[in-house]
């Protein structure tokens, strides 16, 4: 006879989150080592079995534990470590090298464990050293990065010991499913996708669908935007954060099932976040009677395969069914009628990544941060002409000029900033001149961009603008799934035009005509891709016109 | 054919009773044989139940699958944004006129298959390359001859 | 009902009625090119754009709302408009005055409408070549606009899953499985893409210069039949309401044409029951192979060879009526008028593109020692053979069949329509089994546009299980009744079956016309409307009858005597019945 009681009592979030800590505590030293796509591409793996190899030849595994962890965020410098020995200041280290790890290792941990200075004496460590002093990492806000780089993505216990599952356990045991989808509402999180649309409104339209047979949750982990990559350090660095918010919005909604839909392109993602449900299912996370509570629910995870145009909706539930993943038009809204046809609510992977620190710090909390109309926090991967290129979290309402020259360290010196794309193909330019503007939903759209999902690229002097505009059609064009004429065929028409304008060869008449063609894709498309594909055309044209007048033929023949 | 060897059925008795299983069945068997053939894609519908039709569709919807098999070494050049503004179109040229095809193509001696992928998501490292899920980052058009002569003399010393 | 207002035009319509639809109640068309009433909306062309509120809606799909405000014309809107159309022509050839559905393209029509006058957009043209391959139904993807009404019809409606979506962006390509061409798909030839397509990108396979050609040759001896269903719909084409019986003018026409005798397929429809209800009853009576198909419509034919191999025994071995006649006309008739039978060519006048195929289909087509049809056109491409001959068609006078091959029943006319070679078959099944004649001539229980139409009927005590299905995509389930019942060893749920591939039968067969009637809604071509006109068309054909059953043709009567000997018989079995055999989905 199975003892349940027993069983509860091993899978405990508090007993496994006692010992956790406790057996971290023992520990004297703990060397972080970035083990997410970038730094594992730049060799990360090799440097942590020498990080092992050194520790075993000098008998310090009891003292010094290695930590494989998520995304730190300054991808640009990678693979990056950073040595936490107890009573002395965290060092970062950048760029390292099998050289430099050894270097690290002896002469300044094993000597750090002895004696009490707090500084890299050694001149060849020197050049490594990052400082964590630097606007990079003070100017941040890490709410949904908060164990991103802290903790082992691969082990559950981690995540419980740093106050996992509290949120979930909170929910679960002392809250309605109405009292959590009003705490989400009040604490005004939007969508993280690009859309905004009010998280807790979803939730609560989702909610009013009653559960017949089945309800679906599904998380939208189709990041396609090219130069963005906050959902794979999310999933990469904090699977957990994700599926637990997806817990917590299932048990609001009402839901019975869950899906991850994820880019075949992650596989590291996807590892990791099939490692973590394995976890949850062993620790009766996910399953039946969850905590003990009537509560049950279990989620599957599908692949995407290559489609850009899968991060809408629709064209996501398409994608799972195993059809082309092709938008349709809306309503009925997935709320109402969605995967298989039945009620479906569709979340971005950083939008759940909120919801447990919103239930555990209490919506005020969350909205203490942002704009009125923007709360909480943003992640971005900052790319582009930039010196600290590389994954970023700020407060909404920080501005793009704190972002870009305090926390990116600015453009690369002999250059100078021309302005900042955001919301990649579906978004606008942010000029030189606007810099100053407050990252928010309402003040992105007012100039022609998007908030989008996060990618910030910034473009120095030396960009074309009308090669920009291009870059981005050309992406979409080839996204776009050609189901609808107007994204079909205009979108193909434009980037004629606009290469005969590079070119060289276009005429005023050419111009014209591309800002034709723009309205009615703008208009007459049938989902998002479609619509806001001229954005990067329209909002070159609006601040950088010149450059494309500068390049007609006319008055020049 | 044999049921036994036979991917297509194998794989579709595996996904059959599973819901939203054809896309995970085709990245099933291209991860075995790195490409989805015809009589793959027959197996796979008749054992799945799907009609051939919609298994094409579905094929030749996504990017990620591909209907003939490709080099023994895939070359992905990300076309990302960061790749992009890094200088990677530069790359990507030297890639097609060193090997002399042009992207989604292999070569005749079926070695390497070029391809464009859209951000693999190392930013950071721009302009990056993958060949075989090996990633090169902070490529440079010098650097291409190099790679290039490295799976090269792999392929020389695994035959 | 919900109320709301388009264009400050007060509107009641039921609820979920679209925007698009309930403007129609207000004579507002906006127009569209892929909205069709048979497929769900697939919101492609984006041509029927309306504001609600200030926003941009497609009005095809999107639900009235009690309350709404819809603007569908506005001057924004019809720039709008007008640009996207101007897309959709980049990507279109200008090719109208060559193509074969000029004067009746609903791009072309809309084109007009719209006052498109120039384009100043660069022409973006498929290169891709035409699929021919069937010889029934020709693909030309330089003229598609992807709007994916056949690819719906085919797959949803249908259920034959040949066309679909190759590609995507602006390369996506309507065609078979990874490009395969038709001839090598699970394409039945039903024509219900080329029914709904709305431009020329799917059109019939052209025989009319062939007939021509036999025409013109006097060496030969050519005689024509029409099917029953030619007959209440050619008129569309020369301004007659839908559903016109024009049977004398066109036998009329024929004539002027040059055909030599003028048969008609009624006839052999009447040739046909007596086969098969003769059948019907042999099978029904020693229970073998029941339930009993069948096999008039060899879109049906192809179907079940293909996709339920394991029924092939169920079907009729009955050939379909125009074979039937074709086989006759070189054997019997040659015979009786004294021709060489070499040189006897026959002329199928249907409005089937499947019956194109179908005279290929196997050596059991040749019978008669010779191919028994020797040339299919359907019924659009009689109407162009007849305009181009410069045939004042409206004011024909009517003429007579000839004789003896063009005698029939009401019975044999009825043959066009869902349920009329059930009702056809059950009255002679009737007058075999019982000697006596039935007391009503109408099953209404299987008449009309219902997917699958079951009815029990009394003869004499016994019951015979009878399912009309309209539409060989509704197929699916009665075929899983049966086979589950043959796997347990029960009793079948049906005893006869009656299958057309084509919603409604043959009256809306993939190759009638597709024209609008100038009192009629748009869209062109087909619809339920026009389903239920050329219906009644018919039915009102069988009830005027004088002769209402085949087994009371006179013709039939004499040619069983003279020359075939019983039905069922050697002689019938050589001349009117064919053999099925399994075939692929898919060819390499």
């Amino acid at each position: 006879m199975v003892d349940m009681e027993e069983i509860r009592k091993k899978f405990d979030i508090h007993n496994i989150a006692k010992n956790k800590l406790a057996e971290i505590e023992k520990y004297k030293c703990s060397i972080y080592c970035c083990h997410s796509t970038g730094c594992k591409s730049s060799g990360s793996d090799d440097l942590i079995s020498l990080i092992q190899k050194v520790l075993e030849e000098n008998n310090l595994t009891d003292d010094v534990r290695v930590v494989a962890t998520g995304c730190m965020g300054l991808c640009a410098h990678g693979p990056l470590i950073r040595v936490e020995i107890k009573g002395k200041k965290d060092i970062l280290f950048k760029r390292v090298d099998l050289e430099a790890t050894r270097a690290i290792m002896e002469k300044y941990v094993i000597p750090g464990l002895k004696n009490d200075g707090d500084m890299v004496t050694d001149e060849t460590l020197k050049p490594y050293v990052l400082s964590l002093d630097l606007p990079f990492f003070t100017k941040q806000e890490k709410v949904v990065l908060k164990n991103a780089g802290h903790i082992d993505p691969e082990d559950i216990s981690e995540y419980i010991a740093h106050g996992g599952y509290l949120a979930l356990e909170k929910a679960l045991k002392t809250m309605t499913p109405g009292q959590v989808v009003e705490e989400i509402k009040k604490s005004g999180l939007r969508g993280r996708g690009g859309g905004g649309f009010s998280t807790g409104m979803k939730w609560e339209l989702a909610a009013k669908v009653p559960t017949v047979d089945e309800k679906f949750i599904i998380c939208n982990g189709d990041e396609g935007d090219p130069g963005a990559y906050m959902d794979r350090s999310i999933l990469e660095g904090d699977p957990h954060a994700v599926i637990e918010g997806m817990m917590i919005a299932a048990y609001a909604i009402g839901a019975t099932a869950g899906w991850f839909y994820v880019r075949a392109e992650y596989p590291l993602a996807v590892e990791r976040l099939q490692k973590a449900l394995q976890d949850c299912r062993r620790h009766l996370l996910l399953g039946k009677n969850i905590m003990g509570t009537d509560f049950s629910f279990n989620i599957d995870i599908r692949l995407g395969a290559g489609a850009f145009v899968c991060g809408e909706e629709t064209a996501l539930i398409h994608s799972i069914e195993g059809a082309r993943g092709t938008p349709r038009p809306r309503p009925p809204y997935p709320t109402n009628k969605g995967l298989w046809g039945k009620p479906s609510c569709v979340n971005n992977v950083e939008t759940l990544a909120n919801v447990s620190k919103i239930l555990l710090k209490g919506a005020d909390w969350f909205a203490s941060f942002g704009t009125a109309t923007s709360k909480g926090t943003k992640v971005f991967a900052l790319t582009g002409q930039v010196e600290h290129s590389g994954l970023i979290e700020v407060p909404m309402g920080t501005t793009i000029n704190e972002i870009v020259n305090e926390i990116g360290g600015g453009v690369p010196e002999g250059k100078t900033l021309k302005a900042v794309q955001s919301g990649g193909p579906s978004g606008g330019l942010i000029p030189v001149q606007l810099m100053d503007m407050p990252v928010c939903y309402e003040e992105l759209k007012k100039i022609g961009s998007i908030m989008g999902s996060g990618g910030l690229i910034v473009i120095d002097d030396s960009s074309d603008m009308v090669s920009l505009a291009k870059f981005y059609l050309d992406f979409t064009v080839d996204e776009s799934c050609g189901k609808c004429a107007p994204c079909r065929i205009g979108g193909r028409q434009m980037l004629l035009l606009l290469d005969k304008i590079n070119r060289g060869r276009g005429k005023k008449k050419d111009l014209e005509l591309l800002k034709q063609i723009a309205k009615a894709m703008q208009k007459a498309s049938l989902c998002g891709l479609g619509q806001t594909a001229p954005n990067p055309v329209l909002s070159t044209l609006r601040f950088y016109e010149e450059e494309y007048t500068n390049k007609l033929l006319d008055g020049k023949e | 054919m044999d049921r036994e060897t036979c991917l297509g059925c194998q794989t579709g008795d595996k996904w059959r009773k599973k819901r939203g299983s054809l896309i995970m069945a085709l990245h099933e068997i291209q991860g075995v044989k790195g490409y989805v053939g015809w009589q793959d894609a027959m197996d796979l519908a008749k054992t799945m139940n799907v009609p051939l039709a919609r298994v094409y569709e579905v094929l030749t919807f996504y990017n990620f699958f591909k209907l003939v098999t490709p080099g023994k070494a895939v070359i992905s050049v990300c076309t990302g944004t960061a790749c992009f503004l890094k200088g990677n179109d530069k790359v990507l040229e030297k890639f097609k006129s060193e090997l002399g095809i042009k992207e989604g193509e292999s070569t005749p001696d079926g070695l390497f298959h070029l391809q464009v992928v859209r951000c693999v998501g190392c930013c950071g490292l721009a302009p990056v390359c993958v060949v075989n899920g090996k990633t090169y980052g902070r490529m440079t058009p010098e650097q291409v001859p190099v790679i290039l002569n490295e799976w090269r003399e792999a392929f020389k010393k695994e035959a | 009902m919900v109320k709301l207002k388009i264009d400050n035009i007060e509107v009641e319509v039921a609820p979920d009625t679209s925007i698009l639809d309930a403007a129609r109640t207000v004579q507002i068309n906006i127009p569209t090119l892929c909205k069709h009433p048979d497929v769900d909306p697939s919101a492609g062309c984006g041509m029927c754009i309306v504001k609600v509120g200030g926003r941009i809606m497609r009005s095809c799909c999107t639900p009235v709302s009690e309350g709404m405000e819809v603007i569908t014309n506005d001057e924004e809107l019809k720039e709008i408009r007008k640009m996207v159309l101007k897309l959709i022509l980049s990507n279109h050839p200008n090719d109208c005055l060559n193509c074969s559905r000029s004067n009746q393209c609903e791009l072309q029509d809309i084109t007009a409408e719209l006052g498109i006058d120039q384009n100043e957009i660069v022409k973006l043209v498929s290169q891709e070549p035409k699929d021919d391959t069937t010889g029934a139904i020709v693909l030309d993807p330089s003229k598609c606009i992807v709007c994916g009404r056949c690819v719906n019809i085919c797959q949803n409606v249908q259920n034959v899953w040949a066309l679909s979506y190759l590609r995507r962006g602006f390369v996506t390509k309507i065609t078979g499985a990874n490009d395969t061409k038709l001839a090598n798909s699970p394409c039945i030839k039903c024509g219900q893409c080329v029914a709904h397509c709305p431009t020329g990108a799917i059109t019939d396979y052209d025989n009319t210069r062939r007939v021509s050609a036999l025409l013109n040759n006097k060496k030969n001896i050519t005689v024509v039949q029409i099917a029953p269903a030619v007959r209440v719909a050619l008129g569309e084409e020369f301004g007659f309401d839908f559903g016109s019986n024009l049977t004398g003018k066109i036998y009329a026409a024929l004539r002027r044409l040059g055909f030599a005798k003028v048969f008609d397929t009624n006839f052999a429809a009447d040739l046909t029951i007596i086969e098969e209800a003769s059948e019907f009853v042999e099978r029904f009576t020693k229970n073998d192979n029941i339930p009993m198909f069948t096999s008039c419509c060899p879109a049906w034919v192809d179907y079940v060879e293909k996709y339920y191999p394991e029924n092939l025994a169920n079907l009729s071995s009955c050939k379909s009526p125009h074979q039937m006649l074709g086989a006759i006309a070189k054997t019997y008739w040659a015979e009786k008028a004294g021709v060489d039978a070499s040189k006897v060519k026959v002329v199928s006048v249907m409005p089937c593109t499947a019956k194109k195929w179908e005279i290929g289909r196997d050596e059991t087509m040749n019978s008669s020692g010779y191919k028994d049809v020797d040339e299919v056109i359907t019924t659009r491409e009689l109407a162009k053979m007849i305009k181009a001959a410069g045939i004042d068609f409206k004011h024909l006078k009517e003429e007579e069949a000839d004789s003896p091959l063009g005698e029939y029943s009401g019975a044999g006319t009825i043959f066009g329509v869902t349920g009329g070679v059930m009702t056809a078959a059950l009255r002679t099944a009737y007058f075999y089994i019982t000697g006596e004649e039935l007391g009503k001539l109408n099953f209404e229980a299987i008449e009309g546009l219902k997917a699958v139409k079951a009815a029990e009927i009394d003869i004499k005590g016994t019951k015979v299980r009878i399912a009309v299905v309209n539409g060989v995509g509704n197929v699916a389930p009665v075929m899983e009744a049966i086979n589950k019942a043959k796997s347990e060893g029960s009793e079948p749920p049906y005893h006869f079956i009656e299958v057309m591939a084509c919603p409604g039968g043959c009256i809306a067969g993939g190759g009638q016309p597709r024209v609008m009637g100038a009192t009629f809604d748009k869209p062109w071509g087909i619809n339920n409307e026009i389903r239920k006109l050329r219906s009644k068309g018919l039915y009102n054909e069988d009830v005027e009858a004088q002769n209402r059953l085949s087994h009371k043709n006179e013709s039939i009567k004499k040619l069983y005597a003279d020359y075939l000997g019983k039905a069922g018989g050697e002689k019938a079995h050589h001349l009117l019945h064919t053999k099925y055999r399994e075939r692929d989905l898919y060819k390499k």
